[in-house]
C-alpha cells in the first residue's frame, strides 16, 4: 500500500481534479452541488494522500510531461506548500458544504464551476516552481475570485468587482515586469536555479521593487488596502470567506517564497519598509474595523489588519528567522480557517435576519447558537487568545520580538490584538441583545450552521497541534534557504 | 543590441504612461486601455530583451511568456469589458462609484 | 498505564465534559442537566480526594502536553495547586446546588451551566497549572468562559457590566502575555519551581526582570482586583447571585490572587523577589487596595455592591502576605486564599437568599430580617464576625499570622492597616446585623416569594450554612492535622526553609 500512495502523482490530481469538477458542474448544471462536493471532499483526500507522500519522501517533485526546468513546468512541494494545500482544501470543504445551502437555482450553476476554477489555480499556486507559472496561476486565480465576487450582481459587488480587477491586473503586470527583468540577467524563471543565480545589482533590486509593489497590491496591504473592504464584503458570504481566507494568502505565498529564495540576502531596508507598513495596517485596519456598524465590512476590514501581522514578521526574521516565519506561516493558517468560519456566520445571520447591521442582531445567541459559536471561537483565534492557531502565531511573533528587543513592534502587536478583542466583543455584546425593530427570522440549513462552526473549531484546533505542524512546515527546510537566519 | 535595448525602453515607457493613465482618468473603458496599453509594454520588454543574446536567433522562451500573457490578457479584457457594461447597465455610467461612507 | 500521568487531566475533564454536553441539551432537560452537573462536581470531589490521599502517600501527580516546540502545557499537583483545586471543588459542589436552586424556572440554564462547568474547568487548570505558559492559557480561557455568564440576563446594563469586564480582564492578559514572552526569552523556561527559577542570570537582566515583574502583577492584579485595577468587580455583580458567588468572590479573584503567589514563589522566589526590590511596592499596593475597599464598601447601600468592595479589600490580604515576604506573614496570606473564599461564598449565598426570596437589594431594607429568614443571618453573621476577624471563625486566624508575620519581618506598620481595615469591615458589617437580628421589620417585604413554613428553598438554604459551618469548623480546628492553616504552613515551609 505503501508503493501505491507514493506512485499516484498528487500533485497533478490536485489540479485536474477541480479543473474536471468544473467542466462537470459548467456542462450539467444539474448536477453541480453534487459534483462540487464530491470534487472538494477528493481534493481533501488528495492533499491527504500527497502529505503521506511528502512524509515518506521527503519533498515532492514533478515534472510535467517529463519536460523539466528550465523549459517546462515543474511541480513542487515541500511543508509550506503542504500545509497551504491543507489550508485550501479544508477551507474548500467548509465552504462548499455552506454553498450547497446558500446558492439556488441560476447562481449555483455559475457558482460551481467557477469555483472549482478558482481550487485547481489555488492548488496550481502552491504547487509551482517557478516564478512565471506562479505569475500565470495568480491571473487564473484572479480573474475567478472577480467573476465570483460579481456572482449575484447589485451595484456594490459590480463596483467592488471592478475595482479588484482593475487592481489585481495592475500587480499582476508590475509582478511580470519584474519577472521580465529577473529572466533576462539570470536565464531562467525556475526559483531553484534563480536563487542559485542571483546577486545585487540594480536590475534585481528593480525587479524586487517592482514584484513586492505588485504582490503588496493584491494582498492588500496598508496602503494598497483600498479595494479590498468593498470587494471582500459585498461578495456573498461563501465568496467572502474564499478571498480572505484563502485568495489574499495566495500572493502572499508567492512574496514569501521569493523573499526566502532569492531577495532574502539583497533586502536591507526593505524589510523594514513592509514592517513598518504591516504595523501601520494593523493598527488602521482594526481602529476601521471597530467603526464599522456593518458585519461584514467588520471583517473585511479584519483582514487588512491581520494580513499587516503577516508583515510584521520580515523585519524580526533578520535575526531570528525561524521563530518569526512559523509565526507567519502559523498565523495564515489560523486566520484562513477562522476568518471563513466568521464569514460564513455572518453569511448565516444575514440569510437569517435579512441584515447584517451589528446593532440589530437580535438576540441570535440564542436563536442561532451554532453560528454565534462559530463567530465567538473565530474570534477568539483572530484575537489571538488561548487555546488557538492565533495564540500559537502571536506567541512566536512576541517571541520574536522580545529576544530583538523590538518594542515598537511588541506594541503594535499587543495594540491589535485588543483592537481586535474590542471589534469580537462589540458583535458578540450585540448577540445578547434584544433588537429595537424585531422582525421574522428565515431558516437556516443545519449544513450552513455546522460548515462554520467546524471551521471555527479547526482554528482552535490548531493551537493545540503546533509541534507536530512546525515540524511538517520544516520539511523541506523553506525557513533556512539562501542565507536567512535560523 | 541597441535596438533591442530602444525597444525595452519604450516597453518601460508604454508601462508608465499605462500607469499614469489608469491612475488619473474616471471612464472606465479609458481604465481598461491603459491595463492593455501596461500589459503591451510588459510583453514589449519581454520580447526586446529577449532579443538582447550573443546568437543570431532570439531567445524563444520569453516569446512563450509573451503568448501566454497575451492569452490572459484578452481574457481579462473581455472579463473587464462585460463587468464594465454590466455596471453601466445597473448605475447608468462607466465609472466606479466612490466609495459610500457609511 | 500510568494513571497518575492522567489523573490531573481527569479532574479537568470532570466539568469540562458534562458542561460541552449541557450545552447541547434542550430547555427543560431538567433533571438530566442537574444529574449530569452533581455528577462532574462530585466525580471532581473524588479525583481530588485520590489526588490528596496519593500525595500524602509520594505519589507524582503530572501530565504533560507538548503545545510549542520546547513549551509544554503542564498540569502538576504539589501542594499550593492542592490547596486552591479542593477549595474551587469542594465551593463547586455547594454552588452548583444552589445554583439549581436559584436559577430554577429562568431561561438560558442550559447555557449557564454549560459555561458554569466551562469556568470550573479554567479555575481547576488554573490551580494545577505546572508552569507559567499553562498557567496563562487557563487564564486567558477564565476571562473567556465568565464573559457569557456576567451578560447572561442580556439587559442593557449587564452587557455595559460585560464590556467593562473585558476590557479590563482582556487588557489585563496582554499584559500578562507579554511578560510571560518576555521572561521565556530571558529565561529560556517557565517551569513553577520551588524558590524560583531566575538564579542564573546576570544582573544586567534586573530591569527588564523589574519590568516583567510589574507587567506579571499588573496582569494578575486585574483578576486580583488590586487597585486600581478593581473598576470591573462591583459592576459584574450584576450578575446572578451564584456567579456572584462563587466567580466573583471565589474563582476568578483567587486566581489572580494565586498567580500573584505563583510569580513571587515560583517564578522568581521570594527572596530573588526581595533582592529586586519588587515586594516592598507590592506591600503598599497591598495595603492600599486594602484601606481603599474596606471605605468604598461603608458607603455603599446595594449589598452585592458593599460585599465586592469588600472583597477587593480582602483579596489583597493575600497579595500583602506574599509581599511581606516573611514565613509567617505569607502562612497568613495563603490560608486566607481558603478561608476568604468560605466567608465570602457564605455571604453572597445570603444576599442572593435575600434577593430571591423577599426582594431585598439594598443594606436599608434588611432592618428586622433576622425574624424572617433565621438560618440565613445566622450563617451571614459568621461571615460577616469571620471577615472582622473575630476569633474563633477562619479570619482571625489569617489576621493573626499577618499580623504575626508583619512584626517579625520588621514591617510593623502593616499592623495598622490591618487593624484599620478590621475596624471599618466592623463599621460596615456590624450596622447590617445588628439592624437584621434587633430592629423591627417593615410591614412588607420589597418582593416576597412563598415558600410555605419555610423560610425558603433547601437548596438556597443549605449550601450557605455549610459554608459558614466549615468557616466556623476550619477556625476552631486551625491545628488539626489536614486543616488549611497546617496546609499553609507546609507550603511556606518548601518555599523558605531548605529540605
Amino acid at each position: 500500500m505503501g508503493a501505491v500512495f507514493t506512485d499516484i502523482p498528487w500533485g497533478v490530481g490536485l489540479i485536474l481534479l477541480p479543473l474536471a469538477g468544473g467542466m462537470i458542474c459548467f456542462l450539467w448544471p444539474g448536477i453541480a452541488k453534487i459534483a462540487g462536493l464530491v470534487t472538494a471532499f477528493v481534493v481533501v483526500l488528495s492533499v491527504a494522500g500527497l502529505g503521506w507522500q511528502i512524509l515518506d519522501d521527503g519533498v515532492y517533485h514533478h515534472t510535467l510531461g517529463g519536460w523539466g526546468a528550465p523549459l517546462g513546468i515543474d511541480l513542487y512541494a515541500d511543508g509550506l506548500s503542504l500545509l497551504m494545500l491543507a489550508a485550501t482544501a479544508l477551507v474548500g470543504l467548509g465552504v462548499s458544504v455552506h454553498s450547497s445551502g446558500y446558492f439556488e437555482g441560476e447562481y449555483s450553476a455559475r457558482f460551481w464551476p467557477l469555483w472549482l476554477f478558482l481550487l485547481a489555480a489555488l492548488n496550481a499556486l502552491f504547487l509551482s516552481a517557478d516564478i512565471f507559472n506562479l505569475y500565470l496561476t495568480l491571473e487564473l486565480m484572479g480573474l475567478a475570485a472577480v467573476v465570483l465576487t460579481a456572482l449575484m450582481g447589485g451595484r456594490d459587488a459590480l463596483s467592488g468587482a471592478m475595482r479588484y480587477l482593475l487592481v489585481t491586473l495592475l500587480g499582476s503586470l508590475a509582478y511580470l515586469l519584474g519577472v521580465a527583468l529577473l529572466f533576462h540577467n539570470f536565464g531562467s524563471v525556475d526559483m531553484a536555479i534563480l536563487a542559485g543565480r542571483v546577486e545585487a545589482s540594480p536590475a534585481v533590486r528593480a525587479a524586487l521593487g517592482l514584484m513586492s509593489a505588485g504582490l503588496a497590491l493584491k494582498i492588500g496591504l496598508f496602503p494598497f488596502h483600498f479595494w479590498l473592504p468593498p470587494a471582500h464584503a459585498s461578495a456573498p458570504a461563501p465568496v467572502s470567506a474564499l478571498l480572505s481566507a484563502l485568495v489574499v494568502k495566495a500572493p502572499f505565498y508567492i512574496l514569501l517564497r521569493l523573499w526566502l529564495e532569492i531577495f532574502g540576502p539583497l533586502s536591507e531596508g526593505v524589510d523594514a519598509l513592509l514592517g513598518l507598513l504591516g504595523a501601520a495596517a494593523v493598527l488602521w485596519g482594526s481602529v476601521q474595523a471597530l467603526r464599522q456598524t456593518r458585519l461584514k465590512l467588520l471583517l473585511a476590514y479584519s483582514t487588512v489588519a491581520q494580513i499587516g501581522y503577516l508583515f510584521v514578521a520580515f523585519p524580526l526574521a533578520v535575526a531570528a528567522g525561524l521563530t518569526a516565519w512559523s509565526a507567519a506561516a502559523y498565523l495564515m493558517l489560523s486566520h484562513a480557517l477562522a476568518k471563513a468560519a466568521m464569514f460564513l456566520a455572518a453569511g448565516n445571520l444575514l440569510r437569517f435576519g435579512g441584515h447584517d447591521r451589528i446593532p440589530d442582531l437580535d438576540r441570535v445567541v440564542q436563536r442561532l447558537p451554532l453560528s454565534t459559536g462559530a463567530f465567538a471561537l473565530g474570534g477568539v483565534a483572530i484575537v489571538g487568545l488561548p487555546p488557538s492557531g492565533g495564540f500559537v502565531g502571536k506567541w512566536l511573533l512576541l517571541e520574536a520580538a522580545l529576544s530583538q528587543g523590538r518594542w515598537g513592534l511588541v506594541a503594535v502587536i499587543i495594540l491589535g490584538s485588543l483592537l481586535a478583542a474590542a471589534y469580537v466583543f462589540k458583535v458578540l455584546g450585540h448577540a445578547f441583545t434584544q433588537a429595537s425593530t424585531p422582525h421574522e427570522p428565515r431558516a437556516v440549513p443545519a449544513s450552513m450552521e455546522w460548515a462554520a462552526l467546524l471551521l471555527a473549531m479547526g482554528a482552535i484546533l490548531l493551537g493545540f497541534l503546533a509541534s507536530p505542524v512546525l515540524a511538517l512546515l520544516g520539511i523541506g527546510d523553506p525557513f533556512v534557504a539562501s542565507g536567512v537566519g535560523p | 543590441m541597441s535596438a533591442a535595448f530602444a525597444y525595452a525602453l519604450v516597453g518601460v515607457g508604454l508601462f508608465s504612461l499605462g500607469l499614469y493613465a489608469l491612475i488619473v482618468h474616471a471612464h472606465l473603458l479609458r481604465k481598461i486601455l491603459a491595463i492593455n496599453v501596461m500589459g503591451s509594454g510588459v510583453f514589449l520588454v519581454l520580447v526586446a530583451l529577449g532579443g538582447r543574446t550573443r546568437e543570431a536567433q532570439p531567445d524563444a522562451v520569453p516569446h512563450a511568456m509573451v503568448i501566454t500573457g497575451i492569452v490572459v490578457a484578452v481574457s481579462a479584457s473581455a472579463l473587464a469589458l462585460t463587468l464594465m457594461l454590466k455596471l453601466v447597465a445597473e448605475t447608468g455610467r462607466a465609472e466606479l462609484p466612490t466609495h459610500r461612507r457609511e | 498505564m500510568n494513571w497518575d500521568a492522567s489523573i490531573p487531566v481527569l479532574v479537568v475533564a470532570s466539568s469540562l465534559l458534562p458542561g460541552l454536553i449541557i450545552f447541547g441539551l434542550a430547555e427543560d432537560r431538567v433533571r438530566l442537566r442537574t444529574v449530569l452537573n452533581l455528577f462532574g462536581a462530585l466525580s471532581k470531589l473524588v479525583l481530588v480526594g485520590w489526588m490528596l490521599w496519593g500525595v500524602y502517600q509520594g505519589h507524582l501527580y503530572e501530565t504533560r502536553l507538548a503545545l510549542l516546540p520546547g513549551l509544554e502545557l503542564v498540569l502538576r499537583a504539589d501542594a499550593l495547586s492542592l490547596l486552591f483545586v479542593t477549595l474551587s471543588t469542594v465551593l463547586w459542589l455547594v454552588t452548583t446546588v444552589y445554583a439549581i436552586g436559584y436559577l430554577e424556572g429562568s431561561p438560558h440554564r442550559s447555557r449557564f451551566f454549560g459555561f458554569f462547568s466551562l469556568c470550573v474547568t479554567a479555575t481547576v487548570g488554573v490551580a494545577m497549572s505546572g508552569n507559567l505558559f499553562t498557567f496563562l492559557v487557563f487564564y486567558e480561557m477564565l476571562t473567556l468562559v465568565t464573559y457569557p455568564l456576567v451578560v447572561h440576563r442580556g439587559t442593557e446594563a449587564a452587557c455595559r457590566a460585560g464590556r467593562s469586564y473585558l476590557a479590563y480582564t482582556i487588557s489585563g492578559g496582554a499584559l500578562l502575555l507579554v511578560g510571560t514572552v518576555w521572561l521565556y526569552t530571558l529565561a529560556g523556561t517557565l517551569e513553577f519551581t520551588p524558590r524560583g527559577f531566575l538564579h542564573g542570570l546576570d544582573d544586567g537582566h534586573r530591569p527588564a526582570l523589574i519590568v516583567i515583574f510589574a507587567l506579571l502583577i499588573a496582569g494578575l492584579g486585574v483578576k486580583a482586583a488590586l487597585v486600581p485595577l478593581h473598576g470591573w468587580l462591583p459592576l459584574a455583580m450584576i450578575a446572578p447571585a451564584p456567579v456572584s458567588a462563587l466567580l466573583h468572590a471565589v474563582a476568578v479573584v483567587k486566581a489572580g490572587a494565586f498567580g500573584i503567589v505563583r510569580v513571587i514563589y515560583d517564578v522568581f522566589g521570594v527572596e530573588f523577589a526581595v533582592g529586586l526590590g519588587v515586594t516592598a511596592p507590592l506591600t503598599w499596593l497591598a495595603a492600599i487596595t486594602i484601606i481603599y475597599g474596606s471605605l468604598r464598601a461603608l458607603f455603599q447601600d446595594d449589598l452585592k455592591c458593599r460585599l465586592a468592595f469588600s472583597t477587593v479589600s480582602q483579596v489583597s490580604y493575600i497579595a500583602l502576605g506574599v509581599a511581606i515576604a516573611g514565613p509567617v506573614a505569607s502562612i497568613g496570606g495563603i490560608v486566607h486564599l481558603v478561608h476568604q473564599g468560605l466567608m465570602k461564598i457564605t455571604l453572597f449565598f445570603c444576599a442572593g437568599n435575600l434577593a430571591g426570596t423577599l426582594g431585598i437589594h439594598k443594606v436599608s431594607e434588611m432592618r428586622g430580617v433576622g425574624r424572617r429568614m433565621p438560618w440565613t443571618m445566622a450563617a451571614f453573621s459568621v461571615g460577616a464576625f469571620g471577615m472582622i476577624g473575630v476569633p474563633p471563625i477562619a479570619g482571625f486566624i489569617s489576621k493573626w499570622y499577618l499580623g504575626v508575620g508583619a512584626l517579625e519581618a520588621g514591617q510593623g506598620w502593616v499592623v495598622f492597616v490591618l487593624v484599620g481595615s478590621s475596624l471599618l469591615n466592623a463599621a460596615y458589617f456590624l450596622p447590617i446585623v445588628h439592624a437584621a437580628w434587633f430592629q423591627e421589620p417593615p410591614d412588607t417585604w420589597p418582593e416576597e416569594h412563598d415558600f410555605g413554613r419555610k423560610e425558603t428553598a433547601w437548596t438556597l438554604l443549605l449550601p450557605p450554612l455549610v459554608t459558614a459551618a466549615i468557616a466556623l469548623g476550619v477556625g476552631l480546628f486551625a491545628w488539626a492535622p489536614f486543616s488549611p492553616l497546617e496546609w499553609a504552613k507546609l507550603i511556606v515551609a518548601r518555599e523558605f526553609y531548605r529540605p
